[in-house]
């Protein structure tokens, strides 16, 4: 264990050295305060043995404003990596870059790098639609569609095809609730309006939605931010369930959530990648002064 | 109040600046309930002014057109006479119609009156009959023509003149060179009257029959149906063209000066006074493309022009207030941009697209000064069949009869205000009712 994260340390470094000279641009162009605490480059552990996504040197701009400095990151398979940061850090729009959500923001633009399996999913040439299907993606707000809840779960395989018939959408509907848990809750009122359940209920409704594409890859924008604690206890539990088959990317601004889900953790700042590293080494003993203030709450 | 500033008064000095500021903060309370007492005041004021106009605007229109849906009927024992109608006994339809069924209503009449003798006389007691009771029997004849030769009791439709001495709006004290009808006039109508002949009957022309110069056979039918096919023609194209560019420059369109632009016109478009649309109709529809003049086709191209901008505002409206949450949701499953709008953006738009267009379609129909351009307000007496027949519309119609000498006219222009007035207050329930039934709380 301890040599494995060794060899990974020092790929790492090497890769990142090729890339500090970047970001002194990058900072000598934008920053003057802003990114003077950053490190030259992410600190920890960037890289995973079996990656799903491998993103380098990645940037976005909204317009004329860099929203993201350089990011390089690994996500592993069937890891739960959890994002974390003080708001307006970058998170969210780092984990838009990952199913091309940013597409649909008309100033955004992203360049750099962003493998899935080996292909660069930034390429103008990819589709997104079959890429949206394989990465999934589970919003702040929860936001089932204003129609049943059988609807709102078959709406996925119905767009994309993955249903013969009638009975085998009818089990792909009732699998993706009961993986998500919702299952036992809705069974007797599957037509009723997926709007009419409770904040819980329809985040869980928005992952059996999501899951019912059979995706690689679910991305979660702090899917428990509008939620009570119970509702989210339940979703911490699910994605503990569902990182046996799934690669989860959480974004959250509970230490604790992230301390309880997930086995990586990123920490962002002002738009740069700090540092990432075993969940466990981020909150007991991080390495970067700026970690170790948000960890340990000195700012956030 | 007083007491209790004392008793603060007394607690050292950080208080006694405290309740100083409290004073100073209940004398300018005053002051501000007085400005809302005074701000309510007005509100209620001008919204008491404004339903007083509206009452006083109803009650004159109801009170003068409720009359004219009552019309009044003399009944006549006419007697079909062989001689007239068909001497040589061949009951051709085309003699049938020929036939100078004006001789029997004469006829019948003098029967009554025989005293009426001479030219102007005949022709005073005639004029009490409306010059509809011929038609009434020639199509009597013409559906039935083993008729001839029987004698019939009809209800005949009394002249305008006769049906306003009725309603009391010809007055008996004035003298008689100021009335419309003479003094012998109104001796024999007393005596219809005792011999029991004359009723009042809903007024049924008024509701079936086109436009005519006497107005006890004049009717809006004509004129509603000619602004059914308007708004039929308006409806089938400004709807789907409004949705279409809205969906278009909302969801699809890329964000730049031309779009801008487009905006900017569309907007600018709303706000264009409505004749202006009915010279462009002129140059366009019937110059350019040689359309017929009259023909409600044109006249719903010309409305459908000026409602588009309103549905395209509206329609953007309603498409802007759905939440992108779920245009978000749609995408990230792997909708594509076309399936998120059509499966999901859209259905929940189509509510307020539809509110915003029975509105734009309320003010359509409404509309006479576009319809002025095209040759609209034109006396057409036939009841339109088509979307190429010469037609009239309500308003036109309203604005023609308004424009009448005859008593009779001006009831029979509230009357069909009244129709306009209901035929809009329909439509502007209906967009409530539907922006109730579909309104959704996010
Ligand atoms: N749609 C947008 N248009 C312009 N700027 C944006 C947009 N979304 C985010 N930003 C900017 O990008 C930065 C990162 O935002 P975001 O990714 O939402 O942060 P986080 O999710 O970590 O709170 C912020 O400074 C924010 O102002
Ligand atoms: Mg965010």
């Amino acid at each position: 264990m301890e040599a494995a994260t060794m060899s990974r340390d020092k790929k790492a470094r090497s890769e990142q050295s090729a890339q500090a000279a970047t970001r002194k641009t990058a900072s000598s162009l934008f920053g003057t305060d802003r990114s003077s605490d950053v490190p030259d480059s992410t600190v920890g552990v960037i890289t995973h043995d079996d990656p799903v996504f491998t993103c380098r040197s990645v940037d976005v701009f909204y317009a004329n404003k860099q929203a993201i400095f350089g990011v390089d990151l690994d996500i592993g398979r069937h890891e739960v990596i959890s994002m974390i940061g003080p708001s307006g850090c970058g998170k969210s729009t780092f984990l838009r870059c990952l199913n091309r959500m940013n597409d649909t923001i008309a100033i955004a633009r992203v360049t750099g790098r962003i493998e899935l399996d080996g292909q660069d999913i930034l390429d103008s040439r990819i589709d997104v639609v079959p890429l949206r299907a394989r990465v999934g993606m589970v919003f702040q707000k929860p936001n089932p569609f204003p129609k049943s809840i059988y609807e709102n779960v078959a709406y996925g395989p119905r767009i994309h095809g993955l249903a013969r018939d009638r009975v085998e959408l009818d089990e792909i509907v009732h699998t993706s609730l009961e993986r998500a848990g919702l299952l036992k809750e809705v069974k007797d009122r599957m037509d009723q309006p997926g709007t009419g359940l409770s904040g819980g209920q329809q985040q869980r409704l928005c992952i059996a939605r999501a899951i019912a594409v059979s995706p690689e890859v679910i991305l979660m924008d702090e899917p428990c931010s509008a939620l009570d604690p119970i509702a989210t206890a339940r979703i911490e539990d699910l994605i503990d369930e569902l990182k046996e088959n799934y690669t989860i990317c959480i974004v959250t601004h509970s230490m604790q959530q992230a301390a309880r889900v997930s086995q990586r953790t990123a920490y962002f700042h002002l738009g740069y990648l700090v540092e990432v590293d075993e969940t466990d080494k981020i909150f007991t003993n991080p390495s970067h002064k700026l970690t170790e203030d948000y960890i340990t709450g000195r700012f956030g | 109040m007083s007491n209790t500033s004392n008793a603060k008064r007394e607690k050292g000095a950080g208080s006694k600046t405290a309740s100083r500021a409290m004073d100073k903060v209940h004398a300018s309370l005053r002051k501000r309930y007085r400005a809302e007492k005074r701000f309510r005041a007005y509100g209620l004021i001008s919204v008491v002014v404004g339903i007083l106009f509206l009452v006083v605007l109803m009650a004159s229109i109801l009170a003068k057109g409720y009359p004219a849906f009552r019309q009044t009927f003399i009944t006549l024992d006419v007697y079909l006479d062989p001689g007239v109608i068909d001497p040589e006994g061949s009951r051709d339809a085309e003699v049938l119609r020929l036939a100078d069924y004006n001789r029997l209503v004469r006829g019948s009449l003098q029967i009554i009156f025989p005293d009426a003798s001479g030219r102007t006389e005949r022709r005073k007691l005639v004029a009490l009959v409306s010059n509809g009771a011929p038609f009434q029997i020639q199509g009597l004849v013409m559906e039935d023509p083993s008729l001839v030769g029987q004698t019939l009791t009809l209800e005949v439709p009394a002249s305008g003149d006769l049906d306003m001495l009725m309603k009391g709006r010809i007055d008996r004290s004035l003298p008689e060179s100021e009335r419309r009808l003479s003094d012998l006039q109104i001796g024999w109508v007393d005596t219809l009257i005792e011999q029991g002949r004359i009723h009042k009957r809903w007024n049924k022309a008024l509701m079936t029959r086109g436009d005519s110069r006497d107005p006890e056979m004049a009717g809006i039918w004509g004129a509603v149906k000619g602004s059914f096919y308007m708004l039929v023609v308006t409806l089938l194209l400004s709807f789907p063209i409004g949705v279409a560019a809205a969906v278009y420059l909302d969801e699809f369109a890329p964000r730049n000066r031309w779009t801008d632009l487009i905006e900017i016109n569309i907007n600018n478009l709303a706000a264009v006074p409505s004749i202006v649309f009915g010279l462009l109709g002129l140059a366009v529809f019937l110059n350019f493309f040689g359309m017929p003049r009259s023909a409600p086709l044109v006249g719903g191209l010309v409305l459908a022009v000026m409602t588009l901008p309103t549905v395209i505002i509206s329609s953007r409206a309603a498409l802007t207030s759905v939440p992108p949450s779920i245009r978000e949701a749609a995408l990230g499953m792997g909708a594509s941009k076309m399936q998120a709008t059509f499966h999901h953006v859209v259905p929940l738009a189509i509510p307020g697209m539809l509110t915003g267009t029975i509105i734009g379609m309320a003010r359509a129909l409404g509309e006479s000064a576009p319809l002025l351009m095209i040759g609209m307000v034109a006396f057409i007496v036939d009841v339109p069949q088509g979307f190429m027949d010469p037609a009239t519309a309500l308003p036109v119609q309203i604005y023609l009869w308004a424009d009448s000498p005859e008593r009779a006219f001006v009831e029979r222009t509230s009357a069909a205000i009244l129709v306009l007035l209901a035929f809009l207050i329909a439509m502007n329930a209906l967009a409530i009712y539907l922006r109730r039934r579909f309104e959704r709380r996010w």
